[in-house]
């Protein structure tokens, strides 16, 4: 291996300690056996077992998962129908401001989403709770998987589905045998995409929850405004776990998958 | 030229018999995309058990009517007949018709033998009998070894072979074929095609296939329509094609071809004569066309119809006089290239019977050409 020259290598650790300092004081503190944050004295647990028996944490908690559940859910199915009528629809009268208002929730600022959504749930009398919650996230991930499908779609043979349909498919046969088998690696990470985005909302969420469906996000900022808990940071730290295990898994799957595949085309060549 | 009273029967020729009913029929056909004009009043008969090519420059609309008898286009105007049935309204899924597509179009996530059963299963047909298909179509491909293999488990060749298999599964009545060997290389090709007209043999599926190459085309096809921007330009069997070509476009199209431009001088009994250049005489060529004397001509005649000479021969009625420009050695032929005095190129191929070192004719030479009267063809203009 190629050693690192001096610039690079400072640039290197400074690059990752800007990233990685603040996550690694607020590891280091969800470990802290005192109850002041920036104190260090001693290590414990305790403030996992704390975070255990704390039902308002666990239930906004389950309200989170729910949420995000449910409106990565009804987004990819949603967002993948958009994108497959973008792709494969051609050209129809108003093809260009359908695309283009499809989209716009990407560039729209999160407060404006929330603050509309929320006028709007008032307007029709709808209750705000988990169900809005799960529609906002919905409206506003949509977007995010429909690019991620469509990206997929250009590249897609369309001769594939031809082939279906000349075997003796119907159209939504062909899509259900050939197309969605095929786009499935992207659908599953327009899903992903959609269920963290949902994980982490606090605007739009805030804007949209009820009284008795609070999310994670608004939990976790309304008690740092009471003074950050060193129970808030065993809970960031066990959030931190399993993004990096959901990450790591996921790089590993693909590389394994890439690797597999060229062993296999070799195969067929000799 | 088959011996008529002995064996009538076994010349495939249904296109000269008034009485076969043909299985496909484009009855002045149009497909328009705008402005644009793919396919223009355009109309023919396929028959039953014909290995039918469409070959033609890319653009020429030979894929679009490949794609309309799929049921992938509609026409824009005329209609078209497969068994004597209108299929304006019948969708791709329910034709008798199945095609094997130019990129195989293999389903990536199937196996070969999910992939050739994909058919069958649409069928609802009960499974033991889908599995007894699908065995006999990877007996018929050679591939039973790869059943298990996915389409990227196994190289192109085997990849075409499957896309073959697949597409017959379903045993069809016409089968269609979208430039079906282009991805192979050359000499790949020409297993292939030798397999290609094979199978359509043991099957006994009438073939329609679609290409740009014209070797493969006269390999394969009992007949070739030869397409330029949307019109058949002549419909032929491979021989008639090559030998008889009716318009310059067609000579030139397929094969090496000697374009000799000159004047009628002289018609009659199937032959017609051009003047063509000063000092040389008339040549003469057969004729079909109704040419008027005087009027513009071109004798087209293949390179290897012509003979070489180092003296002038004496009874052959079509004589050039020239000098050796160029000499291309391509191993089992040698192509002369031959400057007339008023500055015509004039390409002839001959046999390399003799070994190399002993050819008697080398560059510069004063040479004759000369070919009899039926090798070459008289057209207009």
């Amino acid at each position: 291996m190629r050693r690192l020259s001096w610039f690079n290598a400072v640039s290197l650790t400074l690059g990752f300690a800007f990233l990685y300092i603040p996550m690694m004081i607020l590891i280091t503190y969800s470990f802290n056996a005192g109850k002041l944050v920036t104190v260090w004295s001693g290590f414990s647990t305790k403030w996992y077992g704390e975070l255990f028996r704390n039902e308002a944490f666990l239930d906004a908690a389950w309200v989170t998962l729910k949420v995000a559940v449910m409106s990565s859910t009804i987004a990819t199915i949603l967002g993948t129908m958009a994108a497959y009528v973008m792709v494969r629809a051609g050209r129809f009268p108003g093809r260009t401001l359908f695309s283009g208002m499809i989209y716009a929730p990407l560039v729209m600022p999160e407060v404006i989403t929330g603050l509309s959504l929320l006028l709007l749930f008032i307007s029709i009398g709808l209750d705000r709770g988990v169900m809005t919650i799960v529609l906002a996230h919905t409206t506003f991930s949509m977007c995010f998987v429909s690019v991620v499908v469509s990206s997929r779609l250009v590249t897609f043979d369309q001769s594939l589905e031809e082939a279906a349909l000349d075997l003796g498919c119907t159209g939504f046969e062909a899509f259900r045998l050939v197309t969605l088998p095929i786009i499935m690696p992207a659908v599953v990470s327009g899903w992903l995409l959609a269920f963290t985005l949902s994980l982490d909302d606090l605007v739009i969420a805030s804007f949209t929850s009820g009284p008795s469906s609070t999310t994670l996000p608004i939990k976790i900022f309304s008690a740092v405004r009471l003074g950050v808990s060193p129970e808030i940071n065993a809970l960031s730290t066990i959030m931190i776990g399993l993004v990096t295990i959901g990450v790591i898994g996921a790089s590993l799957t693909s590389k394994r998958s890439i690797a597999k595949r060229q062993k296999d085309e070799q195969e067929a060549i000799l | 030229m088959s011996d008529a009273a002995t064996a009538p029967v076994s010349v495939f020729a249904p296109w000269e018999d008034a009485q076969a009913k043909p299985l496909i029929q484009f009855q002045n056909v149009t497909k328009r995309w705008g402005d644009f004009t793919a396919i223009d009043d355009l109309s023919i008969d396929i028959y039953t058990r014909e290995f039918f090519a469409l070959l033609g420059p890319s653009g020429c609309g030979k894929t679009t009517m490949m794609r309309m008898l799929a049921g992938f286009e509609t026409p824009t105007e005329g209609t078209i007949l497969i068994d004597g049935q209108n299929v304006a309204a019948i969708p791709p899924n329910k034709r008798a018709v199945n095609m094997m597509f130019q990129s195989y179009a293999l389903f990536p996530h199937l196996s070969v033998a999910d992939n050739i059963a994909f058919g069958l299963k649409r069928d609802k047909l009960p499974k033991d009998q889908i599995a007894a298909r699908v065995e006999e179509m990877l007996s018929l491909v050679q591939l039973n070894r790869f059943a298990n293999r996915k389409p990227h488990q196994i190289s192109g060749g085997q990849r075409q072979r499957v896309a073959l298999a697949r597409s017959l599964a379903k045993a069809p009545k016409l089968l269609l074929l979208d430039e079906p060997l282009g991805a192979l290389d050359k000499k790949l090709r020409q297993d292939t095609q030798f397999e290609l007209m094979d199978i359509q043999e043991k099957t006994g599926t009438t073939f329609v296939i679609v290409t740009h190459d014209q070797e493969e085309a006269m390999t394969v096809a009992s007949r070739i329509a030869v397409m330029d921007h949307g019109k058949i330009i002549q419909v032929d069997t491979p021989s008639k094609i090559y030998e008889e070509p009716k318009s310059i476009y067609v000579a030139d199209f397929i094969g090496d071809v000697n374009l000799i431009k000159g004047n009628v001088s002289r018609t009659g009994d199937g032959h017609a004569s051009i003047a063509w250049a000063e000092g040389q005489p008339d040549l003469t060529g057969i004729s079909h066309q109704d040419l008027p004397i005087g009027s513009a001509a071109t004798l087209a005649v293949r390179p290897e119809k012509l003979s070489i000479y180092t003296s002038r021969p004496k009874d052959q009625s079509n004589v050039i006089k020239g000098k050796v420009l160029d000499i291309a050695y391509l191993g089992n032929m040698s192509t002369y290239v031959i400057e007339t005095p008023s500055g015509d190129l004039i390409k002839a191929q001959i046999a390399n019977t003799r070994r190399i070192h002993r050819r008697q004719i080398t560059w510069e030479d004063k040479v004759w050409l000369s070919f009899t009267d039926t090798a070459g063809v008289v057209l207009d203009k």
